[in-house]
């Protein structure tokens, strides 16, 4: 064990991968030379050549479509968009054509494309985007949100090692912010299991991501009023850990979904929907959702501070609940 | 380093130099005959009622097809189109489960999931299309990459159309493709329409070959109704990418002889330019080639009808008793499990 941060964790997660499996190759802008823009596969190049540390050309739909047609040939390619933002710009390759492939025509393509979203530092609408839901609507695709440093190397190396194609979710608030204890041996993190970040009897937060911390802050908070909070990271988004959900809103009968992505149409709506139809009679309070509002991502911090989630917002709510 | 427009077909000797025999021509008639049998069949399925939803044929585009799958090599792989019938049946796709596929049935190759063209067997080196043309090129240079990064001495065919030309992912695929030198052709059958929509109001070059120079590779364009010429063409692209000289974009010039599917009766083609093309008939011009030039025999000729006829009448029956599909399955398969990873590709 040695503590790490959680963009460490990534990158030793992912050289682990590379070395013992000659089937794995990154690709993407900027991955090589210059190591990457959050530098994640720094010194790569040197280790693994520049034939499995590809540059890429600006194109996000070749670099995606040409991981599915390496992964059809047997291989496990890691495609890095340099930012999540920019995914939209192979929307069709993942939609139309990797997630659809097993399905129709008996094809698995096993792809793993690192997304590092969500804002906090004045990105800006076009580098702080938490896409996950449009992802999470499409059936095919896997949809993974670590949200702690040892997570972030299990949680890679199962989208690494998985058969379908893997959307994992590093957000960036977390990179250098976030330091913990990371096994120094290999292991898989298995998708579709909630972690309990903290147990709780009164309320249960429902989060992922960057969120957790905002969670944990605002439970300390309501701990001083005596007031005992769940958090439950979900880790992936799909697969969900619907049983670890159904069990924390039984135990505690008031639930707050949070996320950092905007609110109509979040996968926090589903999850409230969910806990309303198979446990409506174990509920003291509707299911509450806070999110950021529907809007893109603003670049002021004044305006950006509105738009993500903040802890007094976390607190306000979970207030509210407790008190319904 | 400009594009070359490809000489027509020879004689049988410099065919035999390019590498197929008698017999082997013989096949290659043999498989555009099935290709276009599979077709006019697939019609009269539809007019029964048989088929749901439209139908998609390659009128015109046989010997294109067929000529471009003759030139592949056993492992190397293919992202065909809905006009290239005939490179299934040149890899061995049976035409039972073809039948199968365009009547939702359970053993065609989607299982009723995906209709018309959209199949593949991947154990035959093929990757199944999907509708947005040409999203399949980027995979096609995805196989290439791979075929680099383990040194493997196989090629990629990647298919596209004049109206898919239009689209960001040809750029990118071929970009790609030209930066890293990868072993990949990419073939545009350009059948001079896109549903409606003529050449001029989809490129503004004079061949779409020429674009070739743009992405640092040679360019060529040749006539799609010249099975032999298209052969000899691709064959030659196959061996410079398989020997690691990078790209080529072969141009396949042919007219799409009927609608873009069977809903649509190309009232906006010119007459003239049907009646003009229907002279190049691909398998018509092939059939004089053979008897002119390969010495082909009535009996001959007879007989190869009569075994496609009997292939394609058994495989209609086959076909039309493959159950429906069980819709207990629809979610069956969604995900895939690491024993679906059981493939030649995986292995």
């Amino acid at each position: 064990m040695a503590e790490k941060t959680y963009l460490q964790a990534i990158s030793d997660g992912l050289r682990e991968e590379m070395r013992r499996d000659k089937r794995v190759f990154v690709i993407g802008e900027d991955v090589g030379v210059y190591g990457g823009a959050f530098k994640v596969t720094l010194g790569f190049q040197e280790e693994f050549g520049a034939w499995r540390v590809i540059d890429a050309p600006l194109s996000e739909t070749a670099i995606v479509g040409g991981c599915t047609g390496a992964a059809i040939m047997g291989m496990r390619p890691v495609a890095e968009m340099q930012f999540a933002d920019f995914i939209s710009c192979a929307w069709d390759q993942l939609v139309t054509v990797a997630a659809k492939q097993r399905w129709r025509a008996g094809t698995p393509v096993p792809i793993t494309v690192r997304l590092p979203s969500g804002g906090g530092f004045s990105g800006g609408p076009f580098h702080s985007q938490n896409p996950e839901s449009s992802f999470a609507h499409i059936p095919g695709l896997k949809v993974i949100c670590p949200a702690t440093p040892e997570d972030a190397k299990g949680l890679l190396a199962s989208a690494i090692q998985d058969p379908n194609p893997c959307l994992y979710f590093e957000h960036k608030h977390l990179y250098r912010r976030i330091k913990a204890e990371v096994p120094d041996e290999r292991y898989e993190t298995p998708f579709g299991k909630a972690r309990v970040h903290q147990e709780g009897d009164d309320l249960s937060v429902i989060t992922w991501g960057a969120m957790v911390y905002t969670a944990e802050e605002a439970a300390q908070q309501l701990d001083s009023d005596g007031v005992s909070v769940e958090i439950l990271d979900l880790r992936t988004l799909v697969p969900w850990d619907k049983q670890a959900v159904l069990e924390s809103a039984r135990k505690t009968s008031k639930v707050l979904v949070l996320h950092e992505d905007t609110h109509t149409g979040g996968f926090g709506g589903e999850i409230a929907a969910t806990i309303s139809e198979e446990a409506f009679e174990d509920l003291d309070a509707p299911v509450k959702r806070i999110t950021a509002p529907d809007t893109p991502v603003p670049f002021s911090p004044q305006l950006e501070k509105a738009f993500i989630p903040q802890v007094e917002d976390v607190v306000a709510g979970l207030r509210d609940l407790a008190e319904y | 380093m400009a594009i070359r427009e490809a000489e027509p077909l020879g004689s049988l000797t410099e065919v035999k130099e390019a590498g197929l025999d008698r017999e082997d021509l013989l096949g290659v008639y043999r498989n555009m005959v099935i290709t276009r049998g599979i077709e006019e069949r697939g019609h009269i399925l539809y007019k029964q009622g048989k088929i749901p939803g439209s139908f998609y044929t390659g009128r015109g585009n046989e010997g294109s097809a067929v000529g471009v799958a003759t030139a592949m090599g056993t492992n190397d792989v293919g992202t065909p189109l809905h006009r290239d019938m005939g490179v299934h049946v040149t890899r061995g796709v049976e035409p039972w489960r073809i039948f199968a596929q365009y009547m939702g049935r359970s053993d065609g190759p989607t299982h009723g999931r995906d209709g018309n063209v959209h199949m593949a067997d991947s154990n035959l080196g093929l990757i199944a299309m999907v509708s947005h043309l040409p999203a399949m090129l980027p995979v096609a240079v995805g196989c290439a990459l791979a075929f680099r990064i383990r040194e493997e001495s196989r090629v990629a065919v990647g298919w596209y159309g004049e109206g898919a030309s239009a689209r960001g992912d040809a750029h990118e695929a071929m970009n790609f493709a030209g930066v890293r030198r990868l072993p990949v052709v990419f073939v545009c059958d350009n059948n001079q329409w896109a549903y409606s929509t003529p050449t001029h109001l989809e490129y503004a070059c004079e061949h779409l070959a020429d674009r070739a120079q743009g992405y640092g590779f040679d360019g060529v364009v040749v006539d799609g109704t010249d099975v032999l010429a298209v052969y000899r063409e691709t064959k030659r692209a196959i061996e410079k990418a398989r020997a690691g000289g990078g790209p080529t974009l072969i141009e396949s010039l042919t007219l799409r002889m009927e609608g873009h599917a069977v809903h649509d009766d190309a009232f906006y083609v010119p007459k003239e330019m049907f009646e003009e093309w229907a002279k190049n008939d691909p398998i018509e011009r092939f059939r004089t080639w053979l008897y002119e030039q390969a010495e082909l025999t009535e009996e001959e000729e007879d007989e190869i009808s009569a075994g496609v006829k009997k292939l394609l009448n058994e495989a209609l029956s086959r076909a039309e008793e493959s159950p429906l599909p069980d819709p207990a399955k629809l979610a069956d398969g969604v995900y895939a499990t690491p024993e679906d990873l059981d493939t030649p590709h995986h292995k």
